[in-house]
């Protein structure tokens, strides 16, 4: 298949349609979303003075493909830059202090080099996207109502009543009771899942063809969670819409998600299908990410294993492996040379060290 | 045979029991229903509430019960009633001078209360209750008029500084800055006396444009705030159009200071006005009745009749009071901090 090699981020983006590329891309064909050596640069932009800081990699060449129906996983504590990912991927970077390179082809366009206009049809039409915390992703001061079908006559150019008809489906279909009513009431009445589930009718309203969803359950209480879990995964599968799930909470990803992309400062360090990723982590942060959650089987007065260390102790990937400093299996080599994208059928690796495979904690 | 007493015994208690409970079953019955009726009213009260109830809707049931702004309310209301039936309540032609005063004015006394001139009369043999009367339209107009030109043109340039930022922001800005660094009197003497016939209208454009910059300053910065809002880049993941993120998403949530300064601005146009006319910069009809020009022309009788004074200063300051009252009502009732 490909051949084991080095390979630099660059000649990935070349793999599209390759058999390797295809089938890690997912079941059904050709992907919806191909994303490929997508660059986020904070500063940097503009006039350098003397003292300014240097500009910030948030995102560092990552690569992934969706295809239709499928849930994809992007993993990562604070600051990998999966949020940036999805922000640079709906085209809601500030245009001034934020740098995007890469391509983001979704159905053959490259969404990074579409027009503001061009891009804000697709937004709401082609791409939905669900926030983290629902109180302040919906307008306090702004019935429901207006603000489902406000999204709907903005794109499916309805007249007010078609509007408030499908409203109210859309808020039956997400679970809400007595939907007629709750059009008219304000954010603030609704409860934290309602509101959830508000804003993921919202963004089903145009029927996207992917969502993405951006920790959608970190607001919500453990109960809740698991309700717009379910609810995602139903309207996943009723609806054929591409999801990409944002998290950083591995219960989450191992729920939903067909496959899973784990990032580290701002770059994909390891890819697999979820069996297979918590199966065999090979990537010896995947490994420690796997390790650290709590089980409740474990012999009393066990402590939880963590990864040492913080973010803020990253190498820069051009010369190293950023995860060098924290990383328990760190040889030599892992400070001076960047470790390559290794793929094969099941797994995309970047790492000198992998844990071997019969290892499993 | 031992056992035998046994069974009877616990049958005894439980007979005992279920007696005291049948006892007690009606009267637990009749607090059973009371707690369903609480429950039931509860439920009606909260159903109630989030009747779709709004902000606004809200803050109004707050306002009403806050005596502050009853009280300004208050006050303001009984102004407005004497301002729109002026006419009818004033007992005398505001502008007509009266023989029966004219004859008793003299260069050291005016005229006090006599009959059918309650508050007697001013320097013109005028009577000084019509004249007082009427002046409140006046009054009530110029700031009202001057409040409301003065917020559509402060909110037109906010909106647009706080909606686009950039050098749009900057060039706006740097426009009220200019407005903001005269003492505010002072501007409003400058526009004023830059007109080349003091009237009405130059009164209401002077103090209008006195409060443009405040109007401004504050919209700009709460619509700032609200940019960079999680849920405007929701609707601008939605792909909303700019112009309806702004009316839609943006303005309603930054509008409430807005509205409260405005009620506070119309306390100070008002005080504006009168400086205005006070400082014979207003309108230049002498015939007509205004509280600022009342109280300048009083001044020189200061030692003969104070009262003349006296009136009109007590009057322009309530009326103020009553704006200022209902304006830090109205802050308080819209402060989402201070919410019960």
């Amino acid at each position: 298949m490909t051949e084991p090699g080095r390979r630099k981020p660059a000649e990935l983006a070349g793999r599209v349609g390759t058999p390797g590329g295809r089938k890690l891309a997912g079941r059904m064909g050709t992907p919806l979303l191909e994303v490929r050596d997508l660059r986020v640069t904070f500063g940097g932009t503009g006039r350098r003075r003397r003292g300014d800081p240097p500009p910030t990699v948030a995102v560092d060449g990552v690569s992934f493909d969706v295809s239709p129906g499928q849930v994809v996983g992007l993993v990562g504590e604070s600051g990998c830059g999966k949020s940036v990912t999805s922000l640079a991927i709906m085209g809601l970077l500030p245009h001034r202090g934020a740098r995007v390179t890469g391509s983001a082809m979704f159905e053959g366009t490259d969404l990074l080099a579409l027009s503001d206009a061009e891009m804000r049809d697709r937004r709401g039409r082609d791409l939905g996207m669900v926030f983290q915390d629902p109180l302040s992703a919906l307008n306090p001061v702004v019935p429901i109502g207006v603000q489902v079908t406000e999204v709907l006559r903005r794109h499916r150019s309805m007249d007010a009543r078609a509007a408030r008809t499908e409203a109210t489906e859309l808020l039956r279909r997400v679970g809400i009771p007595d939907p007629g009513r709750r059009l008219t009431e304000y954010p603030h009445q609704l409860s934290g899942g309602m509101r959830q589930r508000a804003l993921i009718a919202i963004a089903l309203a145009c029927r996207p063809r992917l969502l993405i969803a951006d920790e959608p359950t970190t607001a919500l209480d453990v109960t809740i969670q698991a309700q717009i879990l379910a609810l995602l995964a139903e309207l996943v599968a009723d609806t054929g819409t591409a999801l990409i799930m944002i998290t950083h909470d591995l219960g989450v990803v191992a729920g939903l998600c067909d496959e899973v992309n784990v990032l580290y400062g701002g770059r994909v360090v390891e890819r697999a299908r979820r069996h297979e990723l918590f199966g065999t982590p090979r990537h010896p942060y995947t490994h420690g990410l796997l390790g650290s959650i709590p089980r409740l089987d474990a012999p009393s007065g066990e402590r939880l294993a963590a990864i040492k260390g913080s973010v803020s102790d990253n190498l820069p990937w051009t010369s190293a492996c950023a995860f060098a400093p924290r990383c328990p299996r760190e040889l030599p080599d892992c400070r001076t040379v960047s470790p390559p994208a290794e793929e094969d059928l099941q797994r995309l690796l970047s790492c000198h060290n992998p844990v071997p495979v019969q290892v499993r904690s | 045979m031992s056992t035998q007493p046994k069974p009877t015994a616990s049958e005894h208690r439980s007979e005992r029991q279920r007696a005291r409970s049948g006892a007690s079953a009606e009267a637990s019955n009749g607090r059973l229903q009371r707690r369903k009726d609480r429950l039931d009213r509860l439920a009606e009260a909260g159903g109630r509430a989030s009747e779709g109830q709004s902000l606004l809707a809200e803050a109004f049931t707050r306002l009403r019960r806050n005596p502050v702004a009853v009280t300004g309310a208050g006050i303001i209301v009984v102004f407005l009633l004497v301002a729109v039936f002026a006419p009818l309540l004033a007992p005398h032609n505001a502008e007509d001078s009266f023989e029966a005063l004219r004859a008793s004015l003299r260069p050291d006394s005016i005229p006090g209360p006599m009959p059918g001139f309650p508050l007697g009369s001013d320097q013109n043999g005028r009577d000084e209750l019509s004249r007082m009367i009427l002046a409140s339209q006046q009054t009530l107009l110029v700031g009202v008029l001057a409040t409301l030109l003065g917020l559509a043109a402060g909110m037109a340039i906010g909106m647009l500084a706080g909606a686009f930022g950039g050098w749009v922001d900057t060039a706006l800005m740097r426009l009220t800055d200019v407005l903001l660094s005269f003492p505010s009197l002072l501007l409003a003497i400058s526009i004023a006396a830059l007109a080349a016939r003091a009237s009405q209208t130059t009164v209401i454009i002077a103090v209008a444009i006195v409060s443009v910059p405040v109007f401004a300053r504050l919209l700009r910065g709460a619509m700032l705030a609200q940019r960079s809002s999680d849920y405007v880049l929701a609707a601008t993941a939605l792909g909303i159009r700019r112009r309806n993120i702004v009316l839609r998403h943006m303005l309603p949530n930054a509008v409430g200071p807005v509205i409260v300064q405005s009620t506070l601005v119309l306390a100070s146009s008002i005080l504006d006005a009168a400086a205005l006319s006070f400082l014979g910069l207003g309108d230049a009809d002498p015939g007509r009745a205004e509280w600022g020009l009342m109280l300048a022309n009083a001044q020189t009788y200061l030692d003969v009749r104070p009262e003349l004074a006296f009136y009109p200063a007590v009057a322009i300051i309530l009326v103020a009071l009553g704006f200022t009252l209902l304006g830090e009502a109205l802050r308080e009732a819209l402060d989402p901090k201070s919410r019960r």
